[in-house]
């Protein structure tokens, strides 16, 4: 019988990989998890603690899967501290994702923090196509990034660009990384896409400087989730529903979103300003 | 495409029968507009008490087969300030649930909606897993009089009181509530249940104890309906375990005048409201049915 994506299924950490200080990735053997499409999001539940909404990573295991937490509050915090042999439920995956086609020649992805992790599952993907790849990464400093070696690695056998834009100018270029889109965009004009995922406001002015210069994009949104499924509504932004419409949305879209960048909904679900 | 099986319950006239319930995307205008456009008959909002209220921490919910889930959101929820300012430009055919912990808290809830364009309310006496709240609410008969009475002083909208099988015999509170004025009763609410994982021996939910939904819950709920309308004058909304069109017309030989359904959205997604209706229509076609009412309650001949 196939496995329902809804039913919890409870799985043993294998291996970790230490990403930075506060960034850990984990990974275990799930087949539906394995094989989700890049975007897609885990809904994990750390056993006595908290169940958040995690996007998958890849893992090189055949029927593997992997997340990447970082270290926040309680609920990641709980997760980090987990070590291979502990066991943790995950159920989905759940979510649409990116878009992609072999006739889109030149892409770009934009992303920061954890939100690497949907863009790398993408480029992994897509990776073997005849296009041109620029990956542009934002952090706060030098050793808040990570998934570079990852990049350069994959790097060796096909040409990606990794342009890396640090706030402290600790490594590349020091500024934000819509400043390297920005400038990037002004000289290249055949970009066929944007991919982006990070902190909403990053996301907006990708937005905006896709519209801008005419180039689509799509941007994988978060919200606050419970059910993952689609029916309390906790993670609305205007009439959509960012677990089951999204996370992924297309310029198009997003033009209609106009919470987005602007407000999300708290616990209660009351609408609150970025 | 119309979605049009016009009923009317409690005063109120509805493009066809199928409403949303209580907790089901029940937070937000644009979704509300949403959900009518795509063919609910009434929407009932997330129940909304006085002041917000952040819920449990996750997990909330769990799916316990393919069609059930056992749920402790703890009612999150705006709040009655913000939801009244949320609903303000409000136009569709809505019902605001209410819940709160003491009955001085209800009058004041609905004053906040005196001037909205909604439908009415709906009482909730039945949340399972909050304290002091809903069931805790709903098994003290003396309780469930006394705020009933204090809500239709305070509108003369319908007012549908929300039962589910606590501690005190549900028939009892029903013919309580109409006693007390209410326009028609709701049956029935998530049923107490529970998820433990074998494997790291703990409860799933944060809250331990949750809710029961969906289709298991189906049979109890038509027997709820069978015999409440078998002994209230007052109209009843069947609610639990509702998953295709055959389940509607169940409800409706059992008594119920209109149904809700919850569940089926987190599993067949939101336009599986439009395919109940659609559904139905061509049931109550095929019958040569011309109005649905011939259908309430035929299962008591
Ligand atoms: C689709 C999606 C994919 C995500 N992917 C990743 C990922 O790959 N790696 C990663 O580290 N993080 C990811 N997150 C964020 C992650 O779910 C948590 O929000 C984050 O780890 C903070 O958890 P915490 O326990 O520290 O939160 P807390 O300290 O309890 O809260 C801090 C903030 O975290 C956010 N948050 C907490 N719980 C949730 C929830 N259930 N749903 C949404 N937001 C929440 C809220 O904005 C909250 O204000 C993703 C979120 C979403 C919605
Ligand atoms: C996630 C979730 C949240 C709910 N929240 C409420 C609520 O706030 N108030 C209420 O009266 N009922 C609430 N309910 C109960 C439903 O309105 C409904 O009575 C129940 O789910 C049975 O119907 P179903 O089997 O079609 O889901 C909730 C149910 C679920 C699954
Ligand atoms: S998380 Fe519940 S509707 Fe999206």
């Amino acid at each position: 019988m196939p496995i329902d994506k809804n039913l919890m299924r409870l799985v043993k950490i294998e291996d970790v990989n230490i990403e930075t200080p506060t960034v850990k990735t984990i990974f275990f053997k799930d087949s539906l998890s394995s094989v989700s499409k890049p975007g897609q999001f885990l809904m994990v539940w750390i056993p006595r603690r908290e169940e958040l909404p995690l996007s998958v990573m890849i893992s090189d295991t055949k029927n593997h899967a992997a997340i990447t937490i970082r270290k926040n509050g309680y609920g990641s915090t709980s997760l980090f501290n987990k070590d291979i042999g502990d066991r943790i439920g995950i159920r989905g995956p759940f979510g649409n994702s990116f878009s992609f086609n072999k006739s889109l020649k030149n892409i770009i992805f934009l992303g920061g923090g954890t939100g690497l992790v949907p863009l790398v599952r993408l480029l992994y993907y897509i990776k073997e196509y005849d296009s041109k790849f620029t990956f542009i990464m934002g952090a706060k400093t030098k050793s808040e990034l990570f998934f570079t070696e990852l990049i350069y690695e994959w790097a060796k056998a096909k040409k990606i660009d990794l342009h890396i834009a640090t706030e402290d100018g600790s490594l590349g270029t020091k500024g934000y990384p819509t400043d390297i889109l920005r400038a990037f965009l002004s000289v290249h004009k055949d970009i066929d896409m944007i991919y982006t995922c990070g902190p909403e406001l990053m996301m907006k002015k990708v937005y905006d400087i896709a519209i801008i210069n005419s180039v689509r994009m799509e941007a994988s949104i978060e919200r606050y989730m419970k059910c993952g499924i689609g029916i309390c509504s906790s993670c609305c932004i205007n009439d959509k529903l960012v677990c089951v419409d999204g996370t992924i949305f297309n310029e198009t879209k997003i033009q209609k979103l106009t919470e987005f960048g602007v407000s999300y909904r708290n616990k209660s679900g009351i609408l609150t300003k970025f | 495409m119309d979605y049009d099986i016009p009923i009317n319950i409690a005063g109120l006239d509805l493009k066809n029968p199928v409403i949303v319930a209580s907790g089901i995307l029940g937070l937000s205008q644009s979704i509300f507009d949403r959900l009518y456009k795509i063919g609910a008959g009434a929407i009932v909002s997330k129940s909304i008490s006085l002041l917000p209220r952040e819920g449990y921490r996750n997990p909330t919910i769990v799916s316990v087969d393919n069609m059930s889930y056992i749920n402790a959101v703890g009612l999150a929820n705006p709040g009655a300030e913000s939801f009244s300012t949320e609903i303000s430009k409000n136009k569709g055919p809505l019902l605001v649930s209410l819940v709160g912990s003491e009955k001085s808290e209800f009058s004041v809830i609905v004053r906040k909606f005196r001037d909205h364009k909604i439908l009415g309310f709906e009482l909730n006496l039945s949340c399972p897993h909050v304290e002091k709240m809903g069931m805790e609410i709903g098994d003290d008969l003396k309780l469930v009089y006394d705020i009933i009475q204090s809500i239709k002083k305070e509108t003369t909208k319908p007012l549908f009181v929300k039962v589910g099988l606590g501690k005190s015999d549900i028939l009892e509170v029903a013919k309580v509530a109409e006693s007390a004025g209410a326009d028609g009763i709701t049956a029935i609410n998530t049923l107490r249940a529970m998820k433990i994982d074998i494997e790291t021996q703990c409860p799933v939910l944060e809250n331990k104890i949750g809710g029961l939904s969906g289709s298991a819950i189906k049979p109890l709920g038509i027997r709820c309906v069978y015999e409440l309308s078998k002994s209230l004058k007052i109209p009843i909304i069947g609610c639990g375990g509702i998953m295709t069109y055959s389940d509607v017309v169940e409800y409706m030989m059992a008594g119920a005048s209109a149904i809700q359904i919850g569940s089926l959205i987190g599993l067949k997604g939101i336009s599986s409201i439009g395919k109940i209706v659609m559904g139905l229509r061509s049931y109550l076609e095929a019958g040569n049915i011309n109005d649905i009412k011939e259908i309430i309650g035929i299962a008591h001949r």
